[in-house]
């Protein structure tokens, strides 16, 4: 394997996504990113001189929804998935600014 | 020798959009309903869900880019910006960082040392987070989606101001621009537009820029002025001490007049912005934009020249007239309905904004029709009623919108030209006042304004004024 993560930078990127993982689940998470780090240097041999860089992979573009109110208040059914909630609201543990 | 510093300046200004619905869901953006009433599973990031795009968005968004000289971008699209916050339920916002719909813009304000190009570096669209409510009692926050996912665009100026007044002169240039293209009320206290000072400060002749803040919180004209002098004395004290700025974002306390720095988080700031997966690109064609172009309203520089040469109103009214969409719309409406123009004018200069002014009030809270104005000044133009009964019934126009011909009727407050009636009230009058009388016939004819003043007491305030001169004089 070409490309090689460090320690450090696996712990960056677990604070990032917000993950805890165990020595075991870092090994291969870090496996994992190397293989994935490799692939993309293959793909950056290939010759791409005059191909616009996709953005969307159907050639598909400009959907649209006009500006026309069709939701009802379903707030009670969005409520059904939170953990926590209280008057109407999603409840979290308190933020501070 | 203290040192010279030049504080250089850019702003980051949200504007919420005046659209129906949400950016990418069929959500009302209506504000003020109770939490949670405006969701779905778009707006509050349930998996499985999927944004669809409100063309009206697009469509404001090139609005404003053309009303501020940018480029539009023909082929845009959006992007992720990562990060996790509780107001954010995806975890993530839509927004657009490398293809922005508008670019290399700029509005043009006035300064002492005259006009003065403001660069826009970019705008681009993006969606709104949700409300976060602390709650004291159980020490846990409370999340209100209703604003998760309503349209802003962002608009990025160039470092191009250097002082407090410039920055409220191109804040003041925008809101009017968005207000007249109706894409958005810019109401800085309600926070449909709000902006972010970056700030750096240099010594004078320097080219290369200070180490710069960002400032948020600043919900009113007044705190953006006094955030940015005290900014710039907190940078300076630092330099002159030999210490350095440090890059960070401050919130800004109106009350004690001082900012901190926010807490950083523990977790750097780091975006990880990569293309949106579930928006396809947007394609801006010739013939869209054409369309668009074609429905941009007239802008205030383009009323100003109107209505010197439609209504032959002075430069002063046309500018005060035009300094709010609101003002304006009021403007030509009533004159539509009486075709006094110049009558209009005085009423909203003069009678308006003192009302407005004695209420604290501002334009857009102006609550009385143009039909009414209109009433108003087809009585006194007509003598029906006089000046002093006509400003008496604007204030009932002004607040509550009364019909003026059926309140004179009402209140009976036309004006008495009938000259047998008022010629029986002044002969009273005179009686009554005959030390008046002999002072005025020995030549003080400042005792017949007396004179005129009783016979209006008499009459209410009634009286037709030319009327009552004429057969005061005629009398004595």
């Amino acid at each position: 394997m070409a490309n090689m993560i460090s320690d450090e930078t696996m712990e960056y990127v677990g604070i990032l996504a917000k993950l805890e993982l165990s020595d075991e689940e870092r090994e291969q998470a870090k496996k994992d990113m190397e293989q994935m780090l490799d692939y993309i240097d293959m793909l950056n041999t290939l010759n791409t001189d005059g191909v616009e860089p996709m953005s969307h992979i159907f050639p598909i573009h400009n959907v649209f929804r006009e500006d026309v109110v069709e939701n009802d208040d379903e707030h009670e059914k969005i409520l059904a998935n939170a953990p926590a909630a209280k008057d109407g609201a999603f409840k979290v543990p308190k933020t501070v600014e | 020798m203290s040192k010279q510093y030049e504080t250089v300046i850019g702003l980051e200004v949200h504007v919420e959009l005046a659209t129906k619905t949400k950016i990418f869901c069929s959500c009302s953006t209506e504000f003020g309903g109770a939490p949670n009433t405006h969701t779905c599973p778009v707006c509050t990031g349930m998996p499985g869900s999927l944004p669809v795009l409100n063309r009206q968005v697009v469509e404001y968004a090139a609005a404003v880019g053309l009303a501020t000289n940018c480029s539009i971008t023909r082929k845009c699209k959006f992007d992720r910006k990562n990060y996790f916050y509780p107001d954010n339920p995806q975890n993530y916002q839509i927004s657009q960082l490398y293809e922005p719909i508008c670019r290399n813009g700029y509005v043009e304000i006035d300064t002492p040392s005259g006009t003065k190009k403001i660069g826009i570096h970019e705008i681009h669209m993006e969606e709104d987070a949700g409300k976060l409510i602390h709650d004291e009692w159980e020490d846990c926050s409370l999340v209100d989606f209703n604003r998760s996912g309503v349209p802003l665009i962002e608009i990025v100026s160039e470092p191009d101001m250097r002082s407090a007044d410039e920055v409220i002169a191109y804040l003041d240039k925008l809101r009017l621009i968005i207000q007249y293209l109706g894409a958005s009320d810019c109401k800085l206290q309600e926070g449909s537009m709000r902006a972010d000072v970056n700030l750096s400060v240099r010594e004078v002749g320097s080219e290369k820029l200070g180490t710069r803040t960002e400032m948020k919180n600043l919900n009113s004209f007044k705190a953006i002025a006094r955030a940015i002098e005290g900014e710039k004395e907190r940078q300076i004290e630092l330099l002159e001490m030999g210490r350095p700025v440090i890059q960070e974002t401050r919130r800004w306390d109106d009350n004690k007049e001082s900012s901190h720095a926010m807490r950083s988080k523990e977790d750097a700031q780091d975006y990880r912005y990569f293309p949106e997966p579930d928006l396809p690109p947007v394609i801006i064609s010739d013939e869209w934009l054409e369309e668009i172009k074609a429905r941009q309203p007239e802008l205030r520089t383009e009323k100003l020249i109107r209505y010197k040469k439609e209504f032959d109103i002075p430069d002063y009214d046309a500018q005060i007239i035009t300094s709010s969409k609101k003002m304006a719309d009021l403007f030509e409406a009533t004159t539509a309905l009486c075709g006094k123009p110049k009558k209009v004018s005085n009423w909203l200069m003069v009678e308006t904004m003192h009302l407005m002014k004695e209420h604290d009030m501002e334009a857009d809270d102006l609550k009385f029709s143009p039909e009414n104005l209109a009433k108003l000044i087809d009585l006194a133009d007509a003598g029906t009623i006089n000046s002093s009964v006509a400003k008496e019934v604007f204030e009932k126009v002004f607040l509550d919108d009364i019909d003026p011909d059926q309140y004179v009727e009402e209140h009976g407050l036309k004006t008495v030209s009938d000259e047998g009636a008022l010629r029986s009230v002044i002969e009273q009058v005179i009686a009554s006042n005959p030390q008046s009388v002999e002072d005025y016939r020995n030549g003080k004819e400042k005792a017949i304004g007396f004179l005129v003043g009783q016979t209006m007491k008499a009459m209410k305030g009634k009286a037709n004024p030319g009327l009552v001169n004429q057969i005061l004089k005629e009398l004595l």
